[in-house]
C-alpha cells in the first residue's frame, strides 16, 4: 500500500436503512488518487458519488471498509485527516447574513491561527478568487459564482493536501462555471491534489485527470477521459455519399481498418480504431472505385458512451 | 485553552448574527413588553392580590422562567436553518472542538435571554416590584442554568428531528404540559388545586424553578429549596450539554 497516495480506499461501505429496507448507498468501492490529479466522480444522481466523499470528508463513519487520506488513516486519526483535507458541501456553507471576508477570517481561526494571520488569509483568499468587490457585503447578495468561489475559498483557507469538492458547478451559468474550472486548475498547479463530484459530462472530460464512473455505490470504470473513451468504441467516421452509400458500404465492409459499418440514408458510419490511421484508407478506397464523398466527419464517443457502455444507460436521460 | 477560545469564536459570529437579524428587536424587546403592557394589568384581580406590587411579585418570576424555558427551547430552529444551509457541516469538517459548536450556541441563548429577562424587571419596577442586587444575581443564574439546559435539549431535539415541520409539534407537546404543570399562570397550592394535580405539578422542575425564583424575588435566599434548585438545575444543565455535545461530535445523518 503506497503511503503517498492522496487516497487509498478499500471497500468502503455505507448503508442507509428505512424501515425494513436497507440500500447500500456506497457498495464495496475501491479508490486509489495520485497526489497532484484531479479527479472526478462521474455518476448519476443517488450513485453513491457524495456519500463517498463525506465518508472521506470524515463527516460519515463508513460501514465497512478502510482508507488511508492524505496519509492517515480515517478511522483511526480523523482530526489529523481534518487538519489536512478541505472539502467543499454541494449546497454551499455560508451565514447569509455575515460577510465574505467574515466568513474567511472565522474559518482561519477554527483551523486555529491567530487573529492576524486570519486577516491575512482572508485577505489573501479574497485577491485569489477575485473577490474583492463583494468581500464585504453580506452573502446574501451573491451571485450564484461568487458564493461558490467562497465555499471553495473557505474549503482551502488552510492550504490542504487534498480538495474533496461535491458538484462544484452545479447550477452555475456556463462563465462562472468556465471560471470555476480555472480556480479548480490553480490549485492544483499549487500542488493541491483534487477529487470532485459531477455530472457533468463535459466537465468531467474538460477538468479531469481521471475519471471514475460511479453507479449503484460501486466504480465500474475508472481511467483517463481519453482511454475511458478509447477502450469503448474506438472512434466514428461519417462518411457521406450522394446516392453511392450502398455501394461504398459494400466495399468497405470487411476491409481490415474498419471494425463495422453502418449505413443511415446517404451516410456511412465506419466504426474504426483510430481516426487518424483509417480516414486516408477509407479515402484511398473510395477513390479506387470512383466514388467522391461529399463530406467527411469524425466523431470522437463521449464520456456518455462510456457510461452507457459499463451501465446500460445514458447520463443525459 | 481550545474549548474557550472556540467557544468565543462561535459565541462572537452567533451575537453578531444575532444583532443583525430583525427578529432579535421583535423577540428580544418587543415581547417582555407585550407581556407587561397587555397582561400586567390583569395581575391584580386575577390573582386576587392586595396590592400591583404583590401580584408583580407572584408574576413576574413566572414571566421570566416561561420566557427562558420558551425562548431556549425554541433555539433548535435556527439550528436546523443552519444545517441546511451548510455551515455546520462546513464547521464540522474543521478541526474546531464539537463541544465549542454547542456551547457557544448554548451562551448565545443565555445572552440574548438574560437581556429580555432585564428588560421584564425594568420594566416591572415603577409597578412596585423590588428585588435586591444579591438575589437578582442568583435569580439570573437560576435563568442561566435553565437556558442552558433547555437549549441543549432543543439543539438535541433538531439534529435528530432535522425538519421545522417536525421540530414544532414536539415542542409544543413538551412545553404545553410543563407550562399548565408549572404555576406560572395561576399558583398551584394545596388551597388551589386537587392532590392529584398538585402531585404531578410538584414533579414538574418547572414548577421548583417558580418557586425558587419567587423565593428570591421576596428576599427569602436562605430558604433551601433555592439552593436545592440550583443543584438540580446545574445537574441537568451538565447533563443536556454533556448529551448533545456528543451528538455535536458524532456523525450526524
Amino acid at each position: 500500500m503506497p503511503r503517498d497516495a492522496a487516497v487509498d480506499a478499500r471497500g468502503l461501505r455505507k448503508t442507509y436503512r428505512s424501515g425494513k429496507t436497507a440500500r447500500n448507498a456506497v457498495d464495496g468501492l475501491d479508490l486509489l488518487v495520485e497526489p497532484g490529479e484531479i479527479v472526478g466522480f462521474l455518476g448519476p444522481n443517488g450513485a453513491g458519488k457524495t456519500t463517498t466523499l463525506r465518508m472521506l470528508a470524515t463527516l460519515l463513519r463508513p460501514d465497512a471498509g478502510t482508507a488511508l487520506v492524505a496519509g492517515l488513516d480515517l478511522g483511526a486519526d480523523p482530526a489529523g485527516v481534518r487538519r489536512r483535507i478541505g472539502y467543499v458541501a454541494q449546497g454551499g456553507s455560508t451565514w447569509y447574513e455575515a460577510t465574505g471576508r467574515e466568513e474567511l477570517i472565522l474559518q482561519s481561526r477554527l483551523y486555529g491561527y491567530p487573529r492576524a494571520e486570519a486577516a491575512g488569509r482572508a485577505a489573501a483568499a479574497i485577491e485569489a478568487f477575485e473577490l474583492t468587490d463583494c468581500a464585504d457585503r453580506r452573502c446574501k447578495t451573491y451571485s450564484g459564482g461568487q458564493r461558490r468561489r467562497v465555499d471553495v475559498a473557505l474549503g482551502v483557507i488552510h492550504r490542504p493536501q487534498l480538495l474533496f469538492l461535491d458538484e462544484p458547478t452545479t447550477g452555475l451559468d456556463p462563465q462562472s462555471r468556465a471560471r470555476m474550472w480555472d480556480e479548480v486548475r490553480r490549485l492544483r498547479a499549487e500542488g493541491m491534489t483534487v477529487l470532485l463530484t459531477t455530472h457533468y459530462l463535459e466537465e468531467a472530460d474538460a477538468l479531469c485527470d481521471r475519471v471514475a464512473i460511479i453507479d449503484h455505490g460501486r466504480i465500474v470504470a475508472d481511467g483517463s477521459p481519453a482511454e475511458l473513451k478509447r477502450a469503448i468504441s474506438g472512434e466514428v467516421v461519417s462518411v457521406g455519399l450522394n446516392g453511392a452509400a450502398q455501394a461504398a458500404a459494400g466495399l468497405l465492409d470487411g476491409q481490415p481498418y474498419v471494425r463495422r459499418v453502418e449505413t443511415g440514408g446517404d451516410r456511412l458510419r465506419l466504426y474504426v480504431d483510430a481516426a487518424a490511421g483509417a480516414v486516408p484508407l477509407i479515402l484511398r478506397t473510395l477513390e479506387h472505385a470512383g466514388l467522391q464523398p461529399a463530406s467527411v466527419e469524425l466523431h470522437r464517443p463521449s464520456l456518455d458512451d462510456v457510461f452507457l457502455a459499463k451501465t446500460g444507460r445514458s447520463l443525459r436521460d | 485553552m481550545k474549548l474557550i477560545r472556540d467557544t468565543w469564536l462561535i459565541l462572537h459570529r452567533q451575537m453578531t448574527l444575532l444583532l443583525r437579524g430583525p427578529a432579535w428587536l421583535i423577540t428580544g424587546v418587543l415581547q417582555p413588553v407585550l407581556y407587561l403592557v397587555l397582561f400586567g394589568p390583569l395581575l391584580k384581580t386575577a390573582l386576587d392580590a392586595r396590592s400591583t406590587a404583590e401580584a408583580y411579585r407572584t408574576f413576574v418570576p413566572g414571566l421570566l422562567v416561561m420566557l427562558v424555558v420558551f425562548g431556549a427551547l425554541f433555539a433548535g430552529f435556527a439550528l436546523i436553518g443552519e444545517e441546511r444551509a451548510g455551515v455546520l457541516e462546513r464547521c464540522r469538517v474543521t478541526p474546531v472542538s464539537r463541544q465549542a459548536l454547542l456551547l457557544g450556541r448554548c451562551l448565545r441563548e443565555v445572552i440574548s435571554l438574560l437581556f429580555q429577562a432585564t428588560v421584564i424587571v425594568l420594566l416591572a419596577l415603577p409597578f412596585g416590584l423590588s428585588v435586591g442586587i444579591g438575589e437578582l444575581l442568583l435569580v439570573y443564574l437560576v435563568l442561566t442554568l435553565v437556558a442552558l439546559a433547555m437549549s441543549a435539549l432543543s439543539y438535541a431535539a433538531a439534529l435528530r428531528l432535522r425538519s421545522e415541520d417536525a421540530l414544532g409539534p414536539v415542542l409544543n407537546a413538551v412545553t404545553q404540559p410543563v407550562l399548565l404543570l408549572s404555576g406560572i399562570l395561576l399558583p398551584i397550592t394545596a388551597a388551589t388545586a386537587p392532590v392529584w394535580l398538585l402531585m404531578l405539578s410538584r414533579a414538574n422542575p418547572a414548577s421548583w424553578t417558580v418557586d425558587a425564583v419567587r423565593s428570591l424575588f421576596a428576599g427569602e435566599y436562605a430558604d433551601p429549596r433555592v439552593w436545592w434548585t440550583l443543584a438540580l438545575l446545574a445537574v441537568l444543565a451538565v447533563a443536556a450539554l454533556a448529551w448533545t455535545g456528543r451528538m455535536f461530535a458524532r456523525d450526524v445523518h
